[in-house]
């Protein structure tokens, strides 16, 4: 359903797509059936001249299962979505493959550092490729990201992944997420950061391995001394 | 304190209050319960025009990005986030709340439970008087230098906190301090009607026959009481970061951000079923009388709205999944967001029941107390994408959670507020409003309503996140038919706006010439409409009543009229 207006492009956003599917046919067939009931029962017992209303306490066990049924029935679907749910979190959020790569990202107001391990593969290298607004990473690898902010919350949020992770100053925050397909695509600051929060656009762009290389390897010695002054390690707090 | 001794102490005090008073002293200085609720609703009518402007603002930003909105100008991107934000906080602080609780629960309280007056009514007074100047301070913020707050309603740090991140250093903080102050306000009000409703009940009204409406504005009470404490906590520390130089939300001085989103959260989520209870109870009032129905099931009502309130403590940090708390507490957070379901559902399945086999008449009050019925269920079943935590990961902060919670707000405060005015209207001011015209206005607003935020959940649902005041920077939400949605729905939004004079005008031209209205139009069994309307200060000028029966007993099978008033005696059965 998503997929139809935001491309799939990571290997979990078939499974939050899913899970979001699961939860509209539940919640869509209990939204729809309380709807009908209830305009149904409207229009049915609507005033007619010389008919009293029936008086009914709701007490009694017969007429009180009207409620109970129903009550236990959400209990039962809810049972279903939350195991759904805490499935897929786990996977997106809590068990973390490992990595065949890993990129830092940096938020500030309002821009985007993205360092790059280079053809080495390898952080805090000198053939780091750090760049700003845009983000390079290649198809069917695995990468770890470590988010940290330089002043206020951010989040970085990549809609086609369907990923979001909230960056928070003084803390780095591991993730990881698996390319499936090559394509530019936006990233998205998704808490409010100021008033520039509007322009903090930046693009994540899928090559195939071969583009990638070629990237890296044309990209690693021009922009090597452009490494920000203060590493994130060096803005303190929690590891 | 036995009940009778308190009346009579009452009666004693107020013996002298009968002879004339000045305008000021009547209506600016009053300690009576109905002058004071009044003054909340008129406040909350007024802020709720800021609350309408604001959302005007902005959305015509969205739908035509750059142009001079009519009566506003060129909205910048700081405009932008001080518009949200005002919004935000105006139409939850400074309307939800003061209307639905404090202005309906003055009002009604006292009437409902058949006593002249609140047990303080000097602290009454002081709470409208905290409130009014809460909401001087927040008005004031547009217009101090650097202009008025624009880090969220829900403000957090550090964009909050410090000036040099948020640039509005001045209006962070007269934001903070109206919100702490109108908090101030709503503790004396909460403490009043708790100790009302525990202290001064009519004779013979057991607990089991205090009307639905009455304990649900006592259960919101007491939950907003248990509730805000940490975050007045909350806020003072914020206030304190701002102006002293204070570290407890800024990691550089060893304090953590994230704990103001725990303070916020643990207040802002009960904070949603303090204004959703005092709503529920208006529409049960509702439905049992123009259904001619008792309230199917009033003690699992009653229970379900207690297991709500007790469950909405365990589950804030739905609100912070992905903010970077330990991602292992989602798992918690997500099965107790979603049993909270099961409390709200039973609610609504309850009043769908009271139908059943009723005598429908579908009065303008009656509308909307059904509307809310129909309205609500969507904001239920879209809470639970959001409660999901797989599935949250997608919706957080995008125009998804938007049109969520538009869909349990708007009915709360809104459709409940109409519901309320157009049913207590001629109790209040003893005249009856024109139905033909509130069905129009209620129409105009109901079919808008939707047209605006259906489109927000597609929008949502497409990648459109929050508080963005131009889309064109971001190429994947320019796609085709995504800037359509967003023209569509703020033309909704104007649709909506302008049907909002109808009711305005129907308001006071009922006020002032509307038909005059008997003491219980509605044929209804509660003890207000025992009371002349209006009911003079005072209340009951034939004596306090005697309760012999609960609120709802509709169409009795024993009796002729299908109403027995809560007042009338057993041996006048016929």
């Amino acid at each position: 359903m998503i997929d139809q207006y935001v491309e799939s492009a990571s290997t979990f956003s078939g499974d939050i797509d899913n899970v979001i599917w699961v939860v509209l046919l539940i919640t869509g067939f209990w939204f729809i059936l309380a709807e009908v009931v209830f305009f149904g029962l409207i229009f049915k017992f609507l005033a007619k001249p010389g008919v009293k209303a029936k008086y009914v306490s709701g007490e009694k066990p017969h007429e009180k299962r009207w409620v109970t049924l129903p009550h236990y029935a959400t209990l039962a679907f809810d049972v279903v979505i939350i195991v759904l749910a805490i499935k897929v979190w786990h996977d997106v959020k809590i068990n973390l493959p490992e990595a065949d790569s890993t990129v830092r990202i940096i938020s500030q107001q309002w821009a985007w550092t993205f360092v790059h391990p280079g053809p080495d593969n390898k952080l805090d290298t000198p053939d780091d490729i750090t760049t700003v607004d845009e983000l390079h990473v290649e198809t069917d690898k695995t990468y770890h990201f470590e988010l940290s902010s330089r002043d206020v919350l951010h989040s970085f949020s990549v809609p086609v992944f369907r990923l979001k992770q909230d960056m928070i100053p003084g803390r780095i925050i591991k993730g990881w997420f698996k390319p499936t397909q090559t394509g530019q695509y936006d990233i998205q600051c998704t808490e409010i950061c100021g008033i520039g929060h509007a322009l903090m656009p930046a693009r994540i762009i899928i090559e195939t391995p071969a583009q990638h290389r070629i990237w890296n390897q044309n990209n690693a010695p021009k922009v090597a001394d452009v490494t920000p002054t203060t590493t994130p390690t060096q803005l303190g707090g929690m590891p | 304190m036995s009940t009778a001794a308190a009346h009579a102490e009452h009666d004693h005090a107020h013996g002298h209050a009968h002879h004339d008073e000045g305008f000021i002293k009547k209506y600016l200085w009053s300690t009576d319960h109905k002058i004071i609720a009044m003054q909340y609703l008129f406040t909350g009518i007024f802020m709720a025009f800021i609350g309408g402007f604001t959302v005007y603002a902005f959305r015509m930003q969205l739908a035509f990005p750059g142009m001079s909105v009519p009566g506003y100008g060129r909205v910048t991107a700081t405009d932008y986030n001080a518009l949200v934000t005002t919004h935000g906080s105006v139409m939850i602080f400074w309307v939800a709340m003061p209307v639905l609780i404090a202005a309906l629960g003055n009002y009604l309280i006292p009437l409902m439970i058949g006593c002249d007056d609140m047990v303080f009514p000097r602290l009454n007074r002081l709470s409208y008087q905290l409130f009014l100047l809460s909401s001087i301070v927040l008005i004031a913020s547009f217009y101090v230098p650097g202009g008025a707050f624009g880090g969220a309603w829900t403000s957090y740090p550090p964009l909050s906190a410090k000036a040099e991140y948020s640039l509005t250093g001045l209006g962070s903080s007269m934001w903070l301090f109206a919100v702490a102050l109108e908090f101030a306000a709503f503790l004396l009000g909460g403490i009043n009607f708790i100790t009302t409703v525990m202290n001064s009940r009519a004779p013979g009204m057991k607990m089991f026959d205090v009307p639905i409406v009455v304990w649900m504005i006592i259960i919101a009470s007491i939950l907003f009481m248990a509730s805000v404490g940490p975050l007045i906590a909350g806020a003072v520390m914020l206030l304190f970061d701002q102006q002293l130089g204070t570290g407890f939300f800024d990691p550089a001085k060893g304090g953590d951000p994230v704990l103001w989103q725990h303070l916020f959260w643990f207040f802002g989520h009960p904070e949603v079923y303090v204004v959703l209870l005092p709503a529920m109870g208006i529409v049960a009032e509702i439905i049992t009388v123009f259904s001619r129905k008792k309230l199917f099931a009033y003690k699992t009502v009653l229970y379900t709205a207690i297991g709500t309130g007790v469950l909405s403590f365990f589950v804030w940090a739905h609100h912070q999944f992905i903010a970077g708390i330990d991602p292992r507490m989602a798992n918690v957070f997500s099965v107790t967001t979603l049993l909270i379901s099961i409390p709200v559902a039973e609610m609504v399945f309850v009043y769908i029941g009271t139908l059943y086999g009723g005598s429908i008449r579908l009065t303008t009050p009656m509308l909307w107390a059904l509307a809310f019925i129909a309205e609500f269920l969507l904001g239920g079943v879209t809470g639970i994408f959001l409660g999901a935590s797989g599935a949250d990961i997608y919706f957080h902060d995008t125009y998804f959670v938007i049109a969520h919670f538009h869909y349990t707000f708007f009915p709360i405060a809104f459709i409940g507020s109409f519901a309320a005015i157009t049913y207590w209207f001629p109790k209040m001011f003893g005249k009856m409003m024109n139905e033909t015209w509130g069905k129009v206005h209620f129409w105009g607003t109901i079919i808008p309503f939707n047209a605006i935020f259906i489109p927000l959940f597609l929008l949502g649902a497409r990648g459109d996140h929050r508080r963005i005041y131009d889309y064109r920077h971001f190429p994947d939400l320019m796609k085709a038919g995504m800037q359509d949605l967003r023209v569509f729905a703020t033309l909704a939004l104007l649709v909506l706006l302008a049907f909002q004079v109808v009711f305005l005008v129907n308001l006071f031209y009922s006020i002032f010439r509307g038909e005059k209205a008997s003491a219980n139009p509605w044929n209804a069994n509660t003890l207000e409409w025992q009371a002349p309307s209006p009911p003079p200060h005072g209340n009951f000028p034939q004596g306090l009543p005697n309760v012999y029966r609960g609120p709802y007993e509709y169409s009795h099978p024993d009796r002729q009229d299908d109403y027995w008033p809560q007042t009338e005696p057993d041996a006048a059965k016929s």
